[in-house]
């Protein structure tokens, strides 16, 4: 795997074409890693498999009879799976960087490449983008499933109901949206990862990071503290993407929703290539 | 981390051991010193105490209500709760409702026709409804109530025996604010009128029904100690707040709103009464018809009007004890709620657990110690109990710091702190420890089953952490929530419900409430059942697998 990494460009080019091609070699490092353990490729087709799944069981489960008034997000309805899946995509980052602690390999990884900034950004770009055509799989899946599904259940444009298509803008800024998330969830939990480098911790600092705030939000009563975690939280701003209906009375807009979860990623990668550099690895 | 656990398990472990080679009680001292001597672990315990600890008094610590009165100064805490009445069994009571009474000297028995039971409640389907703005639409409340009772006076929360009719649950004896017995079923009408009878004797008073007024059937008969010899007896009207739950994947919500029932009696007649008294009509704690005046129709509902020998009373509230929900009338909070947090210290005991097994596999520790252990069963099982008693300690001091701390911040903050009897207390806090450590126990196993940590971690948090997630948020429909907290190992937070449901009391069933749908115990034995699967599991694996 380092084979390809180790053999250095010529001195004679610029340090800029040099870092690039650095970059390139890390990327297909990292890419012969991924591809030759048969784990990653599993849980990209759980991603998928459990978003669509989940998402169809939602709304083959929810109707809305003739007499009541519905007040459903439809497009919100139909991406519920996401809320799973980001849970798998939490463990196919984690695990793409602790099981090289846990096996020891990353020394041989450091050893052949020993820019760590460059194998970072390399495993990080590897796996967002792995996890964009997961999500896009998975969001495409769901958004079918609820444009199928629906209007057979009393949730037709007749009674008021926007299509759940991508025809429709706010449906496909949250359908594209999510795949954002789930993106952003990757380097996050890549993020800890490096941190905390033990997969196990790492898993459960993540799946902390994902669920516990939620559970605050319903046992707290207080005003301001609900709305500072509806702001301000990685999971519950960012899934304000997800939403179509009632934007008036949103914490916080969808795409700033979406950017605090950006931002968590951001801190999270920012003190993992810290980490990175600073310890022993 | 490894190199005193190596040289503990010795084959002269102790006099007190059994036979073969290092008793089981070396065995634990073994496993116990491995636990110690990992720092991230005992951090890990702490971490679970102080995540466990922080959301309770967190949440009580931030609880703010506020309220004015009639255009008055705004008050807020205590200063903003109406009086709060106590049944003789010493639970926070409601006991609102409309009362035609005449005194009852000694013995008697009071008979009594309906003829009919008719409602109004708030039009949820029109805007949020207001009290007394006229935005009510006919409809009966399944406990809406209206019959007669014998009651030891006009104070709220005095003892009472009575016999009703109800919106949809039939004919009821009910005493005393818990008790509830089942007389005939189905709705009243004037086509199927309901006579309903009661007969005080001493302290003893027999609840009777009847479809015609001739053939009696005894419903109930039930002793109110301590009844004084005078004692109110008349006709009652009144219903609980009309309620609808919407459920749909993307969560239920409960909307509520004031409503009100009216009875019409005939054939009153009190035997054991002064002669020539009339009866005294009077809203018993603020339980008029809902709106406080005549009726939302424009007049016509006033509370209490006579029409020859027929009667008709307009009356809300409830006689029932109060229960933690959006229908209860105080904002009320109970031991378990404040045990909410243990919920969260679950997720890092979990995690610890599913290490203290798995950990031994990636560092190859397992062959040592199963060289100087080789049975592999007291392995498992000396791992089983080091765990389960280091989580069942931390729980429970984190359970009594967080209930310690966390009430009296409630009860300052003006909530009601609807208290359970001391062995319901003591099963809440114990239970809460001993669910903490039969989780810690499922963990490791599983961690024994999969040898890796993050498969065990990930399965240990889905499996418990998720359904109480999922139910607790109503990410999914209330139904589907239920049965994820009757099945997965999620039921055994149940141990925390610290308020009892009574039949006679529309409760709504969310662990943000306090409310789950199996019984404590029955709960429990779920968590226990899934631990002792997984034990059997992880035991075969290890003797059928080389480490």
């Amino acid at each position: 795997m380092s084979a390809a990494a180790a053999t250095q460009p010529a001195p004679a080019m610029a340090a800029a074409a040099a870092r690039g091609a650095s970059l390139r070699h890390a990327l297909r490092a990292e890419w012969t890693k991924l591809r030759t353990v048969p784990g990653p490729a599993w849980l990209l087709l759980g991603i998928a498999a459990l978003t669509i799944a989940v998402s169809a069981a939602a709304v083959g489960a929810t109707h809305c009879p003739q007499n009541l008034t519905c007040p459903v997000d439809t497009t919100k309805l139909s991406l519920t799976g996401i809320q799973f899946g980001q849970a798998v995509v939490a463990i196919l980052a984690v695990l793409a960087f602790c099981n090289e602690y846990s096996t020891g390999m990353i020394r041989v990884t450091l050893a052949a490449m020993p820019r760590r900034h460059t194998v970072f950004a390399a495993k990080a770009i590897l796996i967002a983008g792995l996890v964009l055509v997961a999500g896009a799989v998975a969001v495409f899946g769901s958004v079918l499933a609820g444009h199928l599904i629906l209007p057979g259940h009393g949730f037709t444009a007749a009674r008021g109901f926007q299509p759940v298509w991508l025809s429709y803008g706010p449906a496909l800024r949250a359908a594209c949206g999510s795949v954002l998330y789930l993106a952003l969830i990757a380097l996050l939990s890549l993020g800890v990862a490096v941190i905390v480098r033990d997969s196990a911790v790492a898993i459960g600092t993540v799946l902390a990071l994902l669920y516990l705030f939620p559970i605050v939000l319903a046992f707290i009563g207080n005003e301001h503290w609900q709305h500072r975690l509806e702001r301000w939280t990685p999971t519950i701003a960012g899934l304000t993407i997800q939403d179509t209906t009632g934007l008036r009375s949103l914490p916080i807009t969808p795409w700033a929703g979406l950017g605090v979860l950006a931002i968590w990623a951001g801190a999270a990668l920012l003190a993992g290539t810290l980490a990175l550099r600073l310890r022993d690895a | 981390m490894t190199t005193q656990a190596i040289s503990v398990p010795r084959p002269d472990a102790g006099p007190d051991t059994g036979p073969g080679r290092g008793g089981f009680g070396g065995l634990v001292r073994a496993e116990w010193i491995k636990f110690r001597s990992v720092r991230g672990w005992v951090i890990g315990m702490i971490l679970a105490a102080i995540l466990t600890v922080f959301l309770g008094v967190f949440a009580a610590a931030n609880a703010s209500i506020g309220c004015q009165i009639n255009g008055g100064p705004p008050k807020s805490g205590k200063a903003c709760l109406p009086y709060i009445p106590h049944g003789p069994g010493g639970e926070i009571v409601t006991d609102s409702f409309y009362f035609a009474r005449q005194p009852l000297a000694g013995n008697g028995t009071i008979t009594a026709e309906v003829t009919s039971l008719t409602g109004e409640h708030a039009n949820l389907s029109s805007g949020p409804a207001q009290v007394g703005n006229g935005n009510m639409v006919p409809g009966l409340v399944g406990w809406a109530k209206a019959g007669i009772i014998i009651k030891q006076s006009t104070h709220q929360g005095s003892a009472y025996a009575a016999m009703m009719v109800t919106g949809g649950h039939g004919v009821r004896m009910q005493y005393n604010f818990t008790g509830d017995t089942a007389g005939m079923p189905g709705a009243v009408s004037a086509a199927h009128p309901r006579w309903l009878r009661l007969t005080r004797s001493g302290d003893t008073i027999t609840g009777y029904d009847s479809a015609d007024g001739t053939h009696w059937t005894q419903v109930g008969t039930v002793q109110l100690t301590g009844l004084p010899s005078t004692v109110q007896a008349g006709m009652f009207a009144t219903s609980p707040g009309y309620t609808v739950t919407q459920n749909s994947f993307g969560g239920s919500s409960n909307n509520g709103g004031p409503a009100q029932a009216t009875g019409v009696f005939d054939h009153v007649s009190l035997a054991g009464g002064a002669p020539g008294s009339t009866w005294t009509p009077a809203a018993i704690g603020g339980g008029g018809p809902a709106g406080g005046g005549p009726g939302p129709g424009g007049g016509g509902s006033a509370p209490f009007t006579r029409n020859g020998g027929s009667y008709t009373l307009t009356g809300s509230g409830d006689i029932a004890p109060v229960t933690p929900g959006p229908d209860s009338p105080l904002p009320t909070v109970t031991i378990g709620q404040s045990l909410a947090g243990a919920f969260l210290g679950l997720i890092a005991i979990v995690v610890v657990a599913a290490m203290f097994f798995s950990t031994e596999y990636r560092r190859g520790l397992i062959r040592t110690t199963l060289a100087a252990t080789p049975r592999r069963g007291a392995v498992l099982a000396a791992k089983a109990v080091v765990i389960g008693a280091v989580a069942f300690v931390t729980g429970l001091a984190a359970a009594v710091v967080s209930i310690g701390v966390g009430v009296p911040k409630e009860e300052n903050s003006g909530q009601v702190l609807l208290t359970a009897p001391l062995p319901t207390e003591v099963r809440v806090i114990v239970g809460t420890a001993a669910m903490l450590a039969v989780a810690a126990i499922f963990a490791v196993a599983l961690g024994a089953i999969l040898r890796r940590s993050a498969a065990a971690i990930t399965i240990a948090v889905v499996t418990v952490v998720m359904p109480f997630l999922l139910a607790a948020l109503n990410v999914v429909p209330a139904g589907v929530g239920d049965w994820l907290l009757r099945l997965t190992p999620a039921a055994g937070l149940a141990i925390e419900q610290s308020i009892p449901r009574y039949a006679q009391v529309t409760t709504v069933i969310s662990p943000v409430q306090g409310y789950y749908p199996l019984s404590p115990y029955a709960g429990f034995a779920v968590l226990c059942l899934w631990a002792a699967a997984a034990l059997a599991l992880a035991l075969v694996m290890l003797r059928r697998r080389d480490a």
